[in-house]
């Protein structure tokens, strides 16, 4: 017999339901969270559009009538922190001053750290790992006043270098953990093939670890970036008035107690804030490539 | 001069023993597999020979220099390993020449050499591509194809093999051992596969417990193993063993009464010494001509394994369990009488208690 007679009944892949309970629920909890999150975003998005006399009125929900700028360039170059009318502009590249160094630096002697944890048994690695790993748990707080006595002593307290050096510090223990735990997920025998083949500590580091490494960097870079721009505390404690973070001034213009609360600008002063780390989210979700050691060991 | 000598090697990590007081030499041009089920310290050994293990005590010479404190670099070894460990973001020919980068190797003698390993190992057309673009094979050539363009004494071979499928790891068997035949290098092979060792190897080394208990020809580990363990291990199906003892130069094991007269003694045993006589499945002669075999008997046959070349038979000898091999095309099923005999000649005899050879 040539064809094989197919019985009547279920054929092939089984049907599914469009509104079934599973996906009803499934697709309504989305949308709710969704909306939930994109609702604030939405009323500063349009608030920061608006002229005051219109947010007087008091309907924060509507989309403004007459849309106009004024509100962000006033954010940006006239808005008063404190002592100065200059706006979030000074504030910006003092944030990029603190940001790129500390994000570089601390990733970098993280990356060496957990490299060397990782892939090299040394002495005392044991004792050095469990230091950094406590130094995770401490808080802030701790360290806050302490670290004021030791930038004076070295002359840097208030200078954004100083500000550098503490974000450098503080990222060390959970960045080197996480490029620790990242090299010793990567397949011992490439580490050992290259000391067969000559590479040294770092030889191996440069030219077989880091090119394997982007989807961690990416993530320390994201960690580091949100975390450094963010921050407001150890802005706040180891910088003057004249280098005050973004975040800093931010509050200065949001909390000023002086004059008309003008909605409009806190709005579009507080995007611009926020622009940063959501660009650097945007970017490096492409960058985040998984399975870049695929081909390295057995398929 | 030998290739590779290992004296009084210690091992430990932490208080833990895994190598101890090991002695291992290695001729040049020799082809030596070390052999063992996992954890028995086989490539642990591999790698204090490749220096990527600190050892606790003695030294490796390697063409007579002592390369205990060197570099794995330094050794003129090569090694190529089970997961390949290929540098993926490189290309075939930037993984071939990463080693003789590192060593500040003229440009055109790295790309002649290169070019020659490639010819050898017939991956010339796969230079460009990347490894995930390889398959298993064409991987773990170009593994073999990194050890071969530094030009090393020593070829150290860590299970090469066991992440491909049947099919290929027999063919690329026969290249490695063609490979061996052409450059007459030395090469040390850690498998846990006998079939890989009985077929590469000059010699075997079966490891145990970080102890080697016999090295030897292949043909000498089958056919006169040195203690019950390697006995046991070698051979596929393993060895029939049977408890008894030996009196006026025969074996005894209940009714089974075997003339030693032809057993080749390694010395001499006490009379009435308790003794275990290990069979090879396949040292057994089925049907008629069983009957020229010094020792002859009849048997039920209780389960039958067809493999298309051989046929397992399982039996009982005098209540003892009892296996043997029959012709791939044998007709028997469970309930057939079947007659065996065997030659003593071709046995093992071994001490119970020290599970010594006799």
């Amino acid at each position: 017999m040539a064809e094989q007679e197919i019985m009547i009944g279920p054929r092939g892949p089984k049907p599914r339901k469009t509104f079934s309970r599973r996906n009803i629920f499934l697709y309504g909890t989305l949308a709710f969270i969704a909306v939930y999150y994109a609702i604030p975003l939405y009323v500063m998005t349009v608030t920061s559009l608006k002229g005051m006399p219109e947010i007087r009125l008091g309907n924060i929900f509507s989309p403004p009538l007459e849309v106009t700028f004024a509100p962000w360039v006033k954010a940006w170059s006239q808005a008063c922190t404190g002592l100065t009318c200059e706006g979030l502009s000074r504030g910006f590249w003092n944030s990029v001053q603190i940001t790129v160094p500390s994000v570089i630096a601390s990733i970098i002697v993280a990356s060496i750290n957990g490299y060397a944890l990782a892939n090299w048994r040394f002495k005392g690695a044991n004792v050095f790992f469990t230091i950094l790993i406590f130094g995770a748990f401490i808080p802030y707080q701790v360290m806050l006043y302490p670290l004021v006595i030791m930038l004076r002593e070295i002359g840097i307290y208030g200078s954004l270098g100083g500000l550098v050096i503490v974000h450098t510090i503080f990222g060390m223990p959970i960045l080197t953990l996480l490029f620790r735990n990242y090299f010793t997920s990567l397949p011992e025998e490439l580490f050992k093939a290259a000391r067969v083949d000559g590479a040294g500590f770092w030889g191996i580091y440069f030219r077989i670890m880091v090119p394997m490494s982007l989807p961690i960097f990416t993530v320390a870079v994201i960690l580091q970036v949100t975390g450094i721009w963010n921050d407001f505390l150890f802005g706040i404690v180891y910088t003057g008035p004249e280098n005050y973070p973004m975040t800093v001034q931010l509050n200065n213009i949001v909390n000023s107690t002086q004059g008309v609360q003008e909605y409009n600008v806190n709005m579009a002063a507080t995007i611009i804030t926020g622009l940063v780390p959501l660009t650097i989210y945007f970017i490096s979700g492409k960058l985040f490539v998984r399975g870049i050691a695929a081909g390295a060991v057995k398929g | 001069m030998h290739s590779v000598e290992i004296k009084k090697l210690d091992l430990n990590f932490g208080s833990v023993s895994v190598l101890h007081n090991l002695d291992l030499n290695v001729h040049k041009g020799e082809f030596l597999v070390l052999l063992g089920s996992s954890g028995c310290g086989k490539s642990t050994l591999l790698n204090c020979i490749a220096g990527l293990l600190d050892i606790t005590d003695g030294q490796i010479l390697i063409n007579g220099t002592n390369v205990t404190w060197a570099e794995p670099s330094e050794r003129g070894i090569g090694m190529v390993f089970q997961s390949y460990a290929l540098y993926p973001q490189m290309s075939v020919e930037g993984n071939l020449s990463f080693g003789l980068k590192n060593t500040k190797m003229p440009k055109e003698e790295i790309k002649a050499r290169v070019a020659r390993a490639a010819e050898i190992l017939q991956i010339e057309p796969l230079l460009s591509r990347k490894p995930a673009a390889l398959s298993g094979g064409q991987r773990q050539r170009v593994a073999i194809g990194r050890a071969l363009v530094r030009d090393v004494d020593v070829f150290l071979f860590d299970e090469p093999l066991s992440n491909l499928d049947a099919k290929l790891r027999a063919d690329l068997r026969v290249e490695i051992k063609r490979l061996h035949q052409q450059l007459g290098n030395t090469m040390i092979y850690v498998t846990h596969d006998q079939i890989e060792a009985m077929t590469l190897a000059d010699r075997i080394a079966v490891m145990r417990n970080g102890k080697i208990m016999q090295l030897a020809s292949p043909n000498e580990i089958y056919n006169r193993p040195r203690n019950k363990y390697v006995a046991n291990f070698i051979g596929s199906p393993s060895m029939n063993f049977l408890d008894g003892q030996i009196q006026d130069n025969h074996f005894i094991f209940e009714d089974v009464k075997l003339p030693l007269d032809r057993y080749e003694f390694s010395e001499q045993p006490a009379n009435n010494c308790a003794a275990t006589i290990g069979i090879r499945p396949e040292h057994v002669i089925v049907g008629d001509l069983s009957a020229k075999a010094p020792y002859h008997t009849q048997v039920t046959v209780d389960l039958v394994e067809p493999m298309g070349s051989d046929t397992i038979v399982d039996c009982t000898v005098s209540g003892a369990y009892f296996r043997f091999r029959m012709d791939g095309q044998a007709r028997v099923k469970p309930g057939d009488l079947v007659s065996i005999g065997f030659d003593p000649k071709q046995a093992s005899l071994f001490d119970p208690a020290s599970e010594l050879r006799l």
